[in-house]
C-alpha cells in the first residue's frame, strides 16, 4: 500500500471504512509529514494534541456505525478561519494572541462531518496578497522547484500555506477563501487542485472578513472528487449570514463524470492578453484540444470589459477592506499601543498591527469612500463592475463554461514584485473578472512550464452551477493526467 | 497627482493608521500609482448603468424577532488589552 499521505480524500474514506488502517494512523502519519516539511512554513498554529484526540474519536464512529462524511480525514485550515479556542489571526499582527470564542460555520461544519484539523495554514495577512509574503509568519514556500536551479518559488495567495500543505503531502485537503482569486493562483502555483465556489454558496460566518461582496470559502485538494466531497460538506445556508443562499445543495460527487460531449465552451478572446507566456498559450491552446476531442463543442466569446476587472477591483476590494478593518482598534482585541489620547491609541495600535500591503489598501480604500472621490472612484467601480457581470451573463447564454488559465505565469521566485504592488496585482488577472460577478470557479492543474513548474487552467461556470465546473473539471484533470508529486522535494531537509 | 501630502494626512487621520512624518511622501508616491492606474475606469461608459449592489439576486432573509444564542460576556472580554468589571477599558476621553 502506498503511504497514507500519498491517498486522496476518498480513498482515504474508503480505507478507514474497509479498516485498512485507523483514523489515528493516517492522522499520525500527517502529523509526521507537517513536522517533515517545516520549513516550508506551511502551517502558522499546529494543533497536534486536537488532531489526535479527534482520530481516536473518529476510529469509535467508524467501528460503530456512526462515520461522518469526512470522518478521520485530516485538514489544514487556512488562518482567516475563526477556530474555537485555537489561535486565528490573519496572520497579522494586529490580531496576535487572538483565541476566537466561536467557531466559524465552514469549519464547524467540517468537525460535524469528522474532519480533524492539523492546524492553521499560513497565508497573506488578512488575505490581501498573491505570493503569500505579507503573511507576518513569514512566506510560505513552495514545494515546487524550477528543475535547473532549486530556486525557491512562491505558493502564490492568499491561501498559500494550504495550496502547500495539500501538494506537500502534509493535509489530505485545506480550506482556502478566494477574494480575487486567493484559492485559484495558489491551486495553480503548487498543482492542486482550487474551488471558488458561487458567491453565498458557504456560509461567511466566523471567516475574518476582508470584501464582504467578494469573499468565499472553497477547498484546495489533489483531485476533483476530493473537491466535490468537500464542497459536499462546506456548502448551505447558514441563518449568521444572509448573503448565503437558501438553495438546496446538490451532491457534487454524483455527476463527476457525465463527461464533456455536446458541452459549449467558451474561450474568451479578451484573455489573450498582450505579451502573454509561450507556455501559457500553449497550455490553454492544449485544454481547447482535449474538449474538442472529447465532443465539447468549442466557441469564441467576447468579455469586453475584461480589462477593467483589476482596477475596478481594486477600488472595490480596498473600499471594503478598509470598512471591515475598522474594527481592529486596540479595544477589543488584539495589539493595543499606549497613545495620547484615544484616537492616537488606535492611530499607533492600528500603525503597529498592519503590515504595508494591509495599509495600503485601508488607505486606498478610506480615499475612495471619502467626501468627494465616493462617486468619482467607489460608484463608478460598481457600475464597471454591473458591465463585467453583465459580460459574463451574455455570454452564458451561448456557453455553458468558461476556459481560460488560471494565471498568467508559473510561480515566481520568492521576493520577486513584492516592491511594486501593480505587478502583484496582474497575477490575478484572469480570476478577479469572475470574483467580481460572483461565479464559480475552479483551477486545475494541467501540465508544467518549461522550467518545470506546474501551471493551472481555471474553468468558469453559471451562478450556482458547481455541478458542471465540477464535472469539465474532472474531464480536464484526466486528459492532463497531471502528477501532483512536486518532483523531488517532499521531506527534503535542506531548502 | 491626485494625492498630495496633506491628502495622504488626511486619509491617514480618517483610517486612524499613524504614518511618520518622513514615510509620507513615500506613502503619497504609492497611493498615486494606484490612483493613477485606477483612472481608467473613466474610459468606461456607465451612463445608464446601475451600480451592482448585491452579487447574487436574492431576497434578504427575515427570521422571527426573537432571542437567539447570543456570546458570554466573560468570552468575549477574554481577548481584550484590558478589561475591567466586564468592561472594556480606554484611554480616558472625558474630563
Amino acid at each position: 500500500m502506498s503511504k497514507l499521505t500519498e491517498l486522496t480524500v476518498a480513498d482515504a474514506i474508503s480505507g478507514l471504512r474497509k479498516k485498512e488502517f485507523s483514523a489515528v494512523e493516517l492522522t499520525e502519519d500527517h502529523i509526521n509529514a507537517v513536522k517533515d516539511s517545516q520549513e516550508l512554513n506551511a502551517y502558522v498554529v499546529k494543533t497536534f494534541d486536537l488532531a489526535r484526540q479527534r482520530s481516536i474519536l473518529s476510529d469509535k464512529k467508524i467501528s460503530s456505525g456512526e462515520a461522518g462524511l469526512l470522518e478521520g480525514i485530516p485538514i489544514a485550515v487556512k488562518d482567516l478561519f475563526c477556530t474555537k479556542g485555537v489561535h486565528s489571526s490573519a496572520c497579522s499582527k494586529v490580531l496576535d494572541g487572538f483565541q476566537p470564542p466561536y467557531e466559524s460555520t465552514v469549519t464547524q461544519k467540517l468537525w460535524d462531518s469528522g474532519a480533524v484539523m492539523l492546524g492553521k495554514a499560513n497565508m497573506d495577512e488578512f488575505a490581501m496578497g498573491s505570493s503569500n509574503s505579507t503573511s507576518c509568519y513569514g512566506p510560505a514556500i513552495n514545494p515546487w522547484t524550477p528543475k535547473e536551479t532549486g530556486e525557491q518559488r512562491v505558493p502564490g495567495g492568499s491561501s498559500g500555506g494550504s495550496a502547500v500543505a495539500v501538494a506537500a503531502r502534509a493535509a489530505l485537503a485545506a480550506t482556502g477563501t478566494d477574494t480575487g482569486g486567493s484559492i485559484r493562483q495558489p491551486a495553480s502555483f503548487c498543482g492542486v487542485v482550487g474551488l471558488k465556489p458561487t458567491y453565498g454558496r458557504c456560509s461567511r460566518w466566523g471567516i475574518i472578513a476582508f470584501a464582504s461582496s467578494l469573499d468565499q470559502a472553497g477547498p484546495i485538494t489533489r483531485s476533483v472528487k476530493d473537491a466535490a466531497l468537500m464542497l459536499n460538506v462546506m456548502a448551505g445556508f447558514d441563518s449568521k449570514d444572509s448573503t448565503s443562499l437558501d438553495k438546496n445543495v446538490p451532491d457534487y460527487v454524483k455527476d463527476l463524470d457525465q463527461g464533456v460531449k455536446g458541452l459549449r465552451i467558451g474561450v474568451p478572446e479578451e484573455y489573450r492578453i498582450d505579451g502573454m507566456l509561450p507556455e501559457i498559450t500553449a497550455l490553454w491552446e492544449q485544454g481547447i484540444e482535449w474538449f474538442k476531442n472529447a465532443g465539447g463543442e468549442i466557441k469564441e466569446i467576447s468579455l469586453p470589459h475584461t480589462k477593467y476587472a483589476l482596477p475596478t477591483y481594486y477600488i472595490i476590494a480596498p473600499a471594503e477592506a478598509s470598512s471591515n478593518l475598522a474594527r481592529y482598534d486596540g479595544v477589543r482585541f488584539g495589539l493595543r499601543e499606549t497613545g495620547d489620547d484615544l484616537i492616537d491609541m488606535y492611530s499607533k495600535s492600528r500603525a503597529k498591527g498592519f503590515g504595508e500591503e494591509v495599509k495600503r489598501r485601508v488607505m486606498i480604500g478610506t480615499y475612495v469612500l471619502s467626501a468627494g472621490y465616493y462617486d468619482a472612484y467607489y460608484l463608478k467601480a460598481q457600475r464597471v463592475r454591473s458591465r463585467i457581470a453583465k459580460d459574463f451573463k451574455d455570454a452564458f447564454n451561448d456557453v455553458d463554461v468558461i476556459l481560460t488559465p488560471t494565471a498568467p505565469t508559473g510561480a515566481f521566485a520568492v521576493g520577486e514584485k513584492t516592491d511594486d504592488p501593480i505587478s502583484m496585482y496582474l497575477n490575478d488577472v484572469f480570476t478577479v473578472p469572475a470574483s467580481l460577478a460572483g461565479l464559480p470557479g475552479i483551477s486545475i492543474p494541467s501540465g508544467l512550464s518549461p522550467e518545470g513548474m506546474p501551471l493551472g487552467l481555471q474553468l468558469i461556470g453559471r451562478p450556482f452551477d458547481e455541478v458542471t465546473i465540477l464535472s469539465a473539471g474532472r474531464f480536464l484533470e484526466t486528459a492532463a493526467d497531471f502528477n501532483c508529486l512536486p518532483s523531488d522535494n517532499i521531506g527534503r531537509k535542506k531548502l | 497627482m491626485p494625492i498630495d501630502k496633506a491628502t495622504v494626512q488626511r486619509i491617514s487621520r480618517l483610517a486612524r493608521i499613524h504614518i511618520d512624518d518622513n514615510e509620507i511622501e513615500v506613502v503619497a508616491k504609492e497611493l498615486n500609482g494606484i490612483i493613477n492606474w485606477v483612472e481608467q475606469l473613466k474610459e468606461v461608459d456607465t451612463d445608464s448603468i446601475e451600480p451592482m449592489t448585491s452579487v447574487v439576486e436574492l431576497k434578504l432573509p427575515k427570521r422571527k424577532d426573537m432571542v437567539n444564542d447570543s456570546a458570554d460576556r466573560q468570552e468575549l472580554l477574554s481577548n481584550s488589552p484590558e478589561s475591567e468589571d466586564g468592561f472594556f477599558v480606554v484611554p480616558k476621553v472625558v474630563e
